[in-house]
């Protein structure tokens, strides 16, 4: 893993030219440029079926754009080993769901797959990392427990923790707190975040509670009707204006000193 | 890991060489546990049999039993792991290789041969049946991957249903077939039925090597399997190229069904059960699991099977009798899942 990352200390994380997808037919990203460098945590933002999740799938390699360019760490993304892109890059799913009753440990153990030869077993190393990222995301004590009984947010934490244990250059977050409340959100986000900046484990996260996002990215980007409406600094970038073009929405974007960051309030627009 | 799969699996092994012994033993000349494996050993290494034992009975045990006995073990174990293999790669408890149609599929090539050798087409039975039977198994799963092909991450809900779609067409190619059987329909039905009665030798050597390979396979691919169970997209977010996977897989389990369908015909339950019994005992971990369920439907097919030719008055056929025991027992088991409220997994 050492090894992996100084090998791309490169300042681009992704290169985006021009890139359109869709499913059956039906265009859900037109023309899509973007650059993502390193040092910043990213959000993806936008309504609902504006392609945020599908843009997190194209970067992660796992779908293949129709046409235009994908360069992960300055190679395009489709021609990374599978296994090898596994050690650099992790996601953590909206809803993640295991079938069949694993173990909470055995479930984050699976980390481990892509840095482990087929039949190699973990080595002491890595039995500490799980401990590790275990307790980190407070899920040490569920450890043997059956994750098919965990509630929603015990169940995202373990995604988390899977995520850790794949010592990951990048994490990508597809609305990994969108169904929890907002103690375990935050619970979640500020762990993430201090892995960011203590850990220098870079985020990208697809995000749907513009309050949240405004307390945990440094850059945002805005996607509407597949396209990238606008993007840049949270602080220049959450106005008022861009909500509502994207949202259509009316909203108030005031500094917040009790979150240390920005506060979004909005309405429906009135119409006389 | 390796050292809680060994602890498994070695009993397993030992009681499933004594149960075979055992068996060996039972039916209408009984001959003793170290007799059995005397002659074995002659047998094995291709001396005459010693003075001291009964010509017939060495000639019942090496001829007629064992081949019998070794079917029922290979057969089961077979149908035990290409279950383990269709439960876990879709996702679904209740699959194996009915919910998929590979077993009619399976069992379609087969009775198409003893169709046409009623019609006068005199085809070796020992090389077509399998052929065909794979060839059934194989044109199913095809077929079913096809229709389900649209869905391009081939999802298992539409698995399931081309299976049942594709099942219902052949089952009604089926009972033409019987039509076309006429007087000699019973031959068909008897099979269709399941039966190990007619295992010879060169099934042994048809299906242990088949049961081998086969299961390796599985075994080499249970990590990835395992990461299956958390679904497609996180699986492919570690490194594991699911469709690759899922065609591998599919096509060694359907493989396995059809071999198992040649020598026995249709064999129900033994493929549904015993993964999903042991998924309770030891959990879902298909790196012990797989191996697991080689040994315990060997055992369980061996328990059946025996009981059926030396224990009941009457053999009933195989296949009804695992349908019989495993029914009801699949019913209660079924039943106290929803009392649990244990949702589907």
């Amino acid at each position: 893993m050492v090894e992996a990352r100084s090998e791309h200390t490169s300042e681009h994380l992704w290169s985006l030219a021009k890139v359109n997808f869709g499913y059956n037919g039906t265009p859900v990203l037109r023309d899509v440029d973007l650059e993502l460098r390193r040092g910043f945590c990213y959000g993806i933002l936008g309504p609902n079926g504006s392609g945020k999740t599908t843009l997190l799938d194209l970067m992660g390699g796992l779908q293949t754009p129709h046409s235009g360019a994908i360069e992960f760490m300055g190679r395009p993304v489709q021609s990374w080993p599978k296994k090898h892109l596994a050690r650099l890059l992790a996601l953590v799913p909206q809803d993640f769901m295991v079938r069949f009753g694993f173990s909470v440990r055995e479930v984050v153990e699976m980390g481990l797959h892509p840095h482990l030869h087929r039949f190699a077993t973990p080595s002491p190393e890595d039995l500490d990392l799980i401990d590790e990222v275990l307790e980190i995301t407070g899920i040490a004590d569920l450890a043997e427990r059956p994750v098919t009984r965990l509630s929603g947010g015990e169940k995202q934490r373990v995604a988390v923790a899977r995520a850790l244990a794949q010592r990951p250059a990048v994490l990508l977050l597809d609305e990994a707190t969108s169904n929890l409340d907002i103690h375990h959100s935050l619970e979640i986000l500020h762990l993430i975040r201090d892995r960011f900046e203590r850990h220098g484990m870079q985020v990208v996260a697809v995000m749907h509670d513009l309050n949240l996002a405004a307390f945990f990215c440094d850059r945002l980007i805005f996607l509407k009707r597949g396209q990238v409406a606008c993007q840049g600094r949270t602080e220049e970038v959450l106005t008022p204006e861009n909500i509502e073009a994207v949202y259509g929405v009316e909203a108030q974007v005031t500094p917040n000193p009790f979150t240390n960051s920005r506060q979004v309030s909005f309405r429906l627009p009135v119409h006389p | 890991m390796n050292g809680k799969a060994a602890t498994a699996l070695l009993p397993l092994a030992v009681i499933l060489i004594f149960a075979v012994a055992f068996s060996a033993t039972l039916g209408f000349l009984s001959v003793s546990i170290p007799d059995v494996f005397r002659i074995l050993f002659a047998k094995l290494l291709g001396q005459s049999q010693p003075a001291t034992i009964d010509p017939v009975a060495a000639t019942v045990v090496a001829d007629v039993r064992m081949p019998r006995i070794l079917a029922s073990v290979l057969v089961g174990g077979l149908l035990g792991v290409s279950g383990a293999v269709f439960q876990a790669i879709l996702l679904n408890p209740l699959a194996d290789s009915y919910t998929l149609g590979i077993s009619t599929g399976a069992a379609f090539g087969a009775s198409l041969v003893i169709v046409l050798q009623i019609f006068g087409l005199a085809l070796p039975p020992g090389v077509t049946i399998p052929i065909f039977a794979f060839g059934g198994g194989i044109g199913t799963l095809a077929a079913v991957l096809f229709l389900a092909s649209g869905d391009q991450r081939l999802s298992s809900t539409s698995l399931i249903l081309a299976g049942v779609i594709v099942a219902a067409i052949l089952s009604a190619a089926i009972g033409f077939l019987k039509f076309l059987a006429d007087e000699q329909v019973g031959l068909i039905i008897f099979w269709l039925m399941g039966s190990l009665a007619g295992a010879s030798w060169p099934n042994i050597a048809l299906l242990a090597p088949a049961a081998l390979l086969g299961t390796l396979i599985a075994v080499f691919y249970s990590r990835d399997l395992n990461i299956m169970a958390t679904g497609d997209r996180a699986a492919t977010s570690l490194g594991i190229n699911t469709v690759r996977l899922r065609t591998i897989l599919l096509t060694v389990a359907t493989l396995m069904t059809a071999l198992a369908v040649s020598v026995s015909g249709i064999i129900g339950f033994v493929g549904l059960i015993v993964p999903h019994m042991l998924r309770h005992l030891v959990g879902p971990d298909n790196r012990l699991l797989v191996p697991l369920s080689f040994f315990t439907g060997g055992l369980l097919l061996l328990v059946a099977d025996t009981l059926t030719r030396a224990v009941l008055p009457v053999e009933v056929p195989i296949g009804v009798l695992t349908a019989l025991l495993g029914g009801p027992f699949f019913c209660l088991l079924f039943k106290k899942r929803q009392k649990d409220g244990r949702s589907a997994f």
